[in-house]
C-alpha cells in the first residue's frame, strides 16, 4: 500500500514537472516569435538596403523597380505613408473622440448601448470590404465632385482610412473617458459650469492620456493597412499629393511581391522592415502613454 | 442658476452639443450606409448555385464554394493550433511565473505582436513558412501565419478570465493536497472557460477578414480541396476575403463582389452576435 501511493506520487511529480516544462515553453511562445519575424526582416531586408546605400533607399524620389535602369527610392512611399495616416488621424479622432464623448457621457443607456454596438459591428468589418465600398462608392464620387481624370488617390484613401480608425479611436477613448473620477465633473457643475462645458474642460483634459493612446493606435492602424489602401489609392509610386494616385509603404510590399525577383524582391523586404520600425516605434510611444497613465 | 449665463457661453455649449450629436449620427449613418448597400447590391446574386459550385471559365459561370471552403480549413487548423499555445501561455503568465520582470517581457512581447499589421504576417509568412519550411503557397502555410496573428487575442482574453478566478479556488484546490496542474485542470480552467470562448470567437473573426496576410501565404486558388488535401503542403486556396480582391480588383465583377461583401457581412455580424450571446451565457452559468 505504502510503496503504490508511493509510485502514484511519483507518476504525478513527473506529470507535474511535464505540464510545467510545457506551460512555461507556451509563455515564451510570444517572445519567441517577436524575436523570430524581427531576426527574418532583418535578414531579408539588409542585403538591399546595403546594395542600394541608406541614403539612396530612404531619401530618394525615385521608384522604379522594373525599369531599364532601375532605382529604388521609397521617399514617396514614405512621405505617402506619413501623410495618408496624418489626414486619417485629422479627420477620424475628432470624430472618434466625440463619439465617444456621446456614448460615454451624453446619451441614455439605450442609445448609447445602441451606437456602441454600431461602432462594435464597425470593427468587424473585413478590410476588403472597406476597400471595395471605398472603390465603388468614394472614388467615383471624389472624381465627379473634384473634376479629376481619377479618383484613386491620397484623398480616397484618407477618407477610406478614417472611417477604418474610427472604432479603435471610439472605444480606447471611451474607456478613458468613462474612467474620470466623478468628483472631478461634480466639482466642475458645482462651481456652475455646465454638463458641455464640464466635458470639454474637465473630463477630456483629464482623460487626455487614454485619448492620446487612442490616437496613438489610429496611427498605427492607418499606417499598416494594405488592402483597403490598395484598391483605393491608385498604386501609382508618385510623390504624394493630396489628388494623385500613391502608394503606401504597405502597398508598395503587396502590388509587387507576387511578380518580383532579384533586387527588386530583396528591396521590397527592405521596406517591409522600414514599416516595421515605424510600427515598433509607433508601439514604443503607446507603451509609454499607457504607463504614464497608470503611474 | 441658467438665466445667470451668458449667451455666448449658451450658444457655445449648444454648437458642442450639436457637434456630439451629429458626430454620433454621422457614425451611426455610415454603418447603416455600409450595411444597407452591401446587403441591397448582394443579396439578389446569392443563389444557391453561387454558393454550391466553384469558377467554371468554360461555362462561364463563379461560384464561391471553394472560398468557403477554405476559410472553413483556414479557421479550423488555425485554432486547433493557437488554442493550446494561447491558454497554455496565458496559464503560465497567471499561474506560474513568479518573476514580475519576466511577465512584464513576455506582455511587451504579445502587445507587440497584437500591433505588427498584416502585411508584415503576410511578408513574414512567406518568408518563414512558404520557403522557409518549404510548405509551399498552402492553406497549412496561410493557418500558421495566421496562428502568430491571433495568439496575442487569445493569450488576452483567457487571461483576462483568469485573473476573474478567485484564489480561494486554488488554495482550496492545493490544500486538499492536488498538484499544482492537477488543480488548474479541475478548478482554474473551467471557470475561465468564458475567456476562452470569447478568445476563439473574435480570432474567428479576425481570420474570416482576414486578407492581406494570407495573400502571399495561402494563394489565389479556387478549386474545392477535401479536408485531408487542405492540410498538405503546396494546396494553395483563397478565402472569401481574397477572392472579394482578386474578383473586386483583378477581374472587375463586381457583382460576385457584392455576394460575397454580403456573405463576409453576414458571417462577421453574426459573430458579433454570437460572442456577445456566448459572454452573456457563460457568465450567468457561472
Amino acid at each position: 500500500m505504502k510503496t503504490r501511493t508511493g509510485k502514484m506520487k511519483k507518476t504525478a511529480d513527473i506529470l507535474e514537472k511535464i505540464m510545467n516544462f510545457i506551460f512555461t515553453v507556451c509563455g515564451f511562445m510570444a517572445v519567441a516569435f517577436v524575436l523570430i519575424i524581427t531576426i527574418f526582416l532583418v535578414i531579408s531586408g539588409t542585403p538591399a538596403i546595403a546594395e542600394i546605400g541608406i541614403t539612396d533607399f530612404l531619401f530618394g524620389t525615385k521608384w522604379a523597380s522594373t525599369a531599364a535602369e532601375p532605382s529604388f527610392g521609397i521617399l514617396p512611399f514614405i512621405l505617402s505613408s506619413v501623410y495618408g495616416t496624418f489626414g486619417a488621424i485629422l479627420i477620424g479622432v475628432p470624430l472618434g473622440i466625440l463619439c465617444a464623448v456621446f456614448i460615454a457621457k451624453i446619451a441614455g443607456k439605450k442609445i448609447s448601448s445602441i451606437v456602441s454596438g454600431a461602432v462594435n459591428l464597425m470593427s468587424g468589418i473585413p478590410s476588403v470590404v472597406y476597400g471595395f465600398l471605398g472603390m465603388i462608392l468614394i472614388v467615383p464620387t471624389v472624381r465627379e465632385v473634384f473634376r479629376l481624370p481619377d479618383g484613386a488617390n491620397l484623398f480616397s484613401a484618407i477618407i477610406v482610412l478614417a472611417i477604418m480608425i474610427l472604432p479603435s479611436v471610439i472605444s480606447v477613448s471611451e474607456t478613458a473617458i468613462r474612467s474620470v473620477p466623478r468628483e472631478y465633473e461634480e466639482a466642475s457643475l458645482a462651481l456652475g459650469a455646465t454638463k458641455t462645458e464640464t466635458i470639454f474642460k474637465v473630463t477630456l483634459p483629464a482623460a487626455k492620456s487614454g485619448i492620446l493612446a487612442s490616437v496613438v493606435l489610429g496611427i498605427g492602424r492607418a499606417i499598416g493597412e494594405a488592402m483597403a489602401v490598395m484598391m483605393v489609392a491608385g498604386n501609382v509610386a508618385n510623390m504624394p499629393g493630396i489628388f494623385k494616385s500613391v502608394r503606401f509603404l504597405t502597398t508598395a510590399v503587396a502590388s509587387e511581391m507576387s511578380y518580383s525577383s532579384g533586387l527588386q524582391r530583396q528591396a521590397l523586404f527592405s521596406v517591409a522592415l522600414v514599416l516595421f520600425v515605424f510600427i515598433l516605434g509607433i508601439n514604443l510611444i503607446l507603451n509609454l502613454v499607457v504607463k504614464k497613465e497608470r503611474k | 442658476m441658467n438665466e445667470k449665463i451668458s449667451r455666448t457661453r449658451k450658444i457655445k455649449c449648444a454648437i458642442m452639443n450639436a457637434l456630439i450629436w451629429s458626430a454620433a449620427g454621422v457614425i451611426c449613418l455610415i454603418l447603416l450606409g455600409i450595411i444597407l448597400y452591401i446587403l441591397g447590391k448582394g443579396l439578389p446574386h446569392i443563389s444557391l448555385k453561387l454558393l454550391t459550385s466553384k469558377p467554371s471559365l468554360l461555362n462561364e459561370t463563379t461560384g464561391i464554394l471553394p472560398n468557403i471552403l477554405n476559410t472553413l480549413y483556414i479557421i479550423l487548423m488555425t485554432l486547433i493550433i493557437v488554442l493550446p499555445l494561447g491558454v497554455g501561455s496565458a496559464i503560465y503568465l497567471n499561474e506560474y511565473a513568479k518573476k514580475k520582470k519576466l511577465v512584464r517581457t513576455i506582455e511587451l512581447a504579445i502587445e507587440t505582436l497584437a500591433g505588427i499589421p498584416s502585411i508584415i504576417y503576410g511578408l513574414v509568412g512567406m518568408l518563414i513558412f512558404v520557403q522557409f519550411c518549404s510548405l509551399g503557397t498552402s492553406l497549412i502555410a496561410g493557418s500558421l501565419t495566421l496562428v502568430i496573428m491571433t495568439l496575442p487575442t487569445i493569450i488576452r482574453t483567457t487571461q483576462e478570465s483568469l485573473k476573474t478566478v478567485p484564489d480561494s479556488y486554488r488554495e482550496g484546490g492545493l490544500a486538499l493536497g492536488a498538484g499544482k496542474w492537477y488543480m488548474i485542470r479541475t478548478a482554474v480552467l473551467p471557470s475561465a472557460i468564458d475567456g476562452i470562448v470569447t478568445g476563439c470567437i473574435l480570432s474567428v473573426g479576425r481570420i474570416v477578414g482576414e486578407s492581406a496576410a494570407l495573400l502571399f501565404t495561402a494563394g489565389m486558388a479556387n478549386e474545392v480541396l477535401g479536408l485531408f488535401d487542405a492540410v498538405m503542403p503546396n494546396n494553395a486556396g483563397s478565402t472569401l476575403t481574397v477572392s472579394l480582391y482578386m474578383y473586386a480588383k483583378e477581374r472587375g465583377d463586381f457583382d460576385t463582389a457584392f455576394a460575397i461583401a454580403a456573405v463576409l457581412l453576414i458571417l462577421t455580424f453574426g459573430l458579433n452576435l454570437l460572442a456577445k450571446f456566448a459572454a452573456r451565457k457563460l457568465r450567468k452559468g457561472q
